[in-house]
């Protein structure tokens, strides 16, 4: 071969370094959505785990959580066949999904009907509305990508969720729809009066249609949707039209997007227009970006950490949208690959066997950076409670501790918390860099 | 006579008021290596762009094996079996070297939009890419991202995905631009290896390998071809050498 050849002879761990890196502030690697090989051990270890999983966790408001999760994953990794695979920044998303479980509701409502379907294919009614919907929409804004897809997006969302308070007949106004799950045809013996048999028909619905998206990215039409998504032109100078692949991905991701639909439907039993609004849409995009677009499953970390911060973070905080939205803020800016870019980082380490270098480090920068911020957080709940709390109420409880907002002293030890643990992380922060420099790199004193 | 390979009848071009292509008839026979020269900005790869419908013509027909080409997009052009490279490569940066191959053969072997056919599992996908590979000697390549390929690598990737869905129409936009010439010497063999049996239509700057390479010449001039021939007879040409080959000649000499 007569082409000069620098990588010719590097040593072998260097070249597949070279194949697995991802550098998440380097866009064309950051989409490389679908790409990954993922073997069947995960799709088993994470059924497994879901069966069992409310064994540990009995009580039904942690049965709530999972469900809420489990619908959310779903939502984002339809999401995600936009946005990730097929570049299509959407933002009235929660329309297809909306209007799938308005769908839902409204069978649950025909009671001749609903009385003789099971409710376990009911999200398949979901699905296929979102699809419809889809099959509409996506006629026209999926002519081009880019800003005009993503202005039609948020016009369209825009206009349907403004319909919620004109089409009472479908959308129910401002107290939404309605119904019970129960009036199902049983589904051998079990009505779906409990929150478990909820569950367990909401996580069969999860792998199914995770497995169904998965297995969507590695068919010709999906793999075509990540070459559209980097090259359109050169994927339509051979044969294919940009134009058909984009129409085809967004109506897979609607019929997802309705499935979510109809769980939320069986899960919540009521509808409105909270499901369609644009603040919805946004959740959904938030959790993507936050898990990570250029990969299969960043929408399943991002709806998990989200889910949590939402649930859990606000049983402990008024002000968790603020940590979320910081989190997201901090994300597009320090970790576009998002959580699980972040994760797949430290993939070039563990192949080189050198991840175990970066543990010290790692506890030495993060651990006071953690707990820095952490003072800062403390800092912002005093001044949010000194500010808005009732005049008189000069008590709160933070952290365990109950104190006084008006006084000095909690101030000033939030204060040199916050300062001093940053400025560990701050002194240590070099050595932590070379530890990693030293992780990524081939050969060498280890 | 048999039916021209492509057939460009009374062709024109205008950018508001600036006519760019300015009437050109070329008939281009099977099997044919045809190459299009001319100084810069003559419009050649403009008329590349006409011919494969990146723009419309402004008037004019393109004619692909007697069949009119008017009014179709770039995709069903492709289909009918012309297939083109670019003047700046242009690939999937992002996915390896095999996977850019292999997108380049789904359409061409009738998966279309399959959703219902898993890429992995097909082994005429993976062996036909791997054999256009061998071809473009970039096999040992095959797993990495292919915008991490050296310069003439990805030229070589390019011209594989041109090649791979068997269009029996192939047009090259400057194939050698900016490169060694070893490397010169190296891409003009491989498509010499690749487009055997076809209709090669390219734009090309570098004299050697045009006269290498080419069956016939077009030298293409302020949007006009000034002369169409055999290579010896277009370097013989008087107007040709006036307008433009005489100084790229003793250039090289």
């Amino acid at each position: 071969m007569t082409v000069s050849d620098p990588k010719h002879d590097v040593p072998e761990g260097a070249r597949e370094k070279d194949q697995i890196t991802t550098d998440p502030s380097n866009p064309s690697e950051r989409m490389r959505a679908g790409s990954m090989t993922l073997t069947l051990a995960p799709w088993v270890i994470a059924t497994v785990v879901l069966i069992f999983l409310p064994m540990f966790f009995t009580n039904n408001s942690t049965l709530t959580i999972m469900n809420q999760m489990s619908i959310t994953i779903v939502f984002a990794l339809a999401y995600n066949m936009l946005l990730g695979q097929g570049g299509m920044l959407s933002f009235g998303h929660a329309v297809y999904a909306g209007v799938g479980g308005f769908a839902c509701m409204h069978i649950m409502n025909m009671s001749d009907f609903f009385e003789t379907i099971p409710l376990v294919i009911l999200p398949v009614f979901g699905g296929l509305f979102g699809m419809g919907l889809a099959m509409i929409v996506g006629s026209f804004s999926t002519r081009s990508a880019g800003t005009v897809f993503a202005m039609i997006s948020l016009g369209v969302g825009e206009l349907i969720a403004a319909c919620s308070v004109i089409i009472v007949a479908f959308f129910g106004g401002e107290e939404g729809i309605s119904g019970d799950r129960t009036y199902a045809q049983p589904f051998f013996g079990v009505e779906f009066l409990q929150q478990i048999e909820v569950y367990y028909l909401t996580i069969a619905w999860l792998v199914i249609s995770a497995a169904l998206m998965y297995l969507w990215s590695r068919t010709p039409v999906g793999r075509m949707a990540n070459a559209v998504r980097d090259n359109p032109e050169r994927a339509q100078f051979l044969g294919y039209s940009a134009r058909w692949v984009r129409y085809y991905s967004f109506i897979a991701s609607g019929f997802f997007c309705g499935i979510a639909g109809g769980l939320f439907a069986i899960n919540y039993e009521i509808l409105t227009e909270e499901n369609l609004n644009t603040a919805s849409s946004g959740v959904i995009l938030l959790v993507t970006f936050l898990g990570g677009v250029g990969f299969f499953f960043g929408p399943i970390i991002g709806a998990i950490a989200f889910t949590l911060l939402q649930t859990v973070l606000s049983l402990s905080t008024e002000l968790w949208a603020f940590y979320a939205g910081t989190l997201f803020v901090a994300t597009v800016m320090f970790f576009p690959g998002g959580l699980a870019g972040l994760i797949m980082m430290h993939v070039p380490a563990f192949k080189l066997g050198k991840a175990s270098g970066l543990v010290m480090p790692y506890i030495k920068t993060l651990l006071p950076g953690a707990i820095g911020l952490l003072g800062l957080a403390a800092l912002v709940e005093m001044t949010f409670h000194f500010r808005h709390a009732a005049t008189g109420d000069v008590e709160m409880t933070l952290f365990w501790t109950t104190f006084n907002s008006h006084e000095v002293l909690p101030w000033i030890i939030a204060g040199a918390v916050t300062v001093i643990g940053l400025g560990i992380a701050k002194v240590t922060a070099p050595s932590l860099k070379e530890a990693w420099n030293e992780a990524n790199t081939a050969g060498g004193a280890s | 006579m048999s039916t021209p390979a492509l057939e460009l009848t009374g062709l024109k071009k205008s950018f508001g008021k600036a006519e760019i292509i300015r009437g050109i008839d070329l008939s281009i026979g099977k099997a044919e290596r045809h190459a299009i020269i001319g100084p810069n900005g003559a419009g050649k790869s403009t008329l590349f762009n006409l011919i494969t419908a990146r723009f419309a013509p402004t008037a004019g027909t393109v004619k692909l094996h007697g069949e009119n080409l008017a009014g179709l997009e770039p995709f069903q052009i492709n289909r009918k079996g012309l297939s083109r490279s670019f003047q700046i490569t242009n690939i999937f940066p992002a996915m390896t070297v095999f996977e850019n191959v292999r997108c380049a053969l789904l359409w061409a072997q009738g998966y279309k939009y399959s959703f219902w056919h898993l890429v992995n599992s097909k082994r005429d996908l993976t062996e036909g890419a791997e054999a256009i590979l061998d071809q473009i000697n970039l096999l040992e390549r095959r797993n990495l991202p292919a915008g991490t390929l050296s310069y003439a690598e990805q030229r070589a990737l390019e011209i594989g995905i041109t090649i791979a869905g068997g269009a029996d129409v192939i047009m090259l936009d400057e194939p050698t631009a900016g490169m060694s010439n070893t490397e010169t010497d190296y891409i003009t063999d491989l498509i010499l290896k690749v487009t055997a049996g076809k209709t090669l239509i390219m734009v090309e700057h570098d004299m050697g390998v045009v006269f290498g390479l080419a069956d016939r010449i077009s030298v293409l001039v302020y949007g006009e071809i000034i002369a169409t021939g055999a290579p010896a007879d277009v370097r013989a040409d008087a107007r040709v050498q006036e307008a433009y080959l005489g100084a790229a000649l003793e250039a090289e000499h």
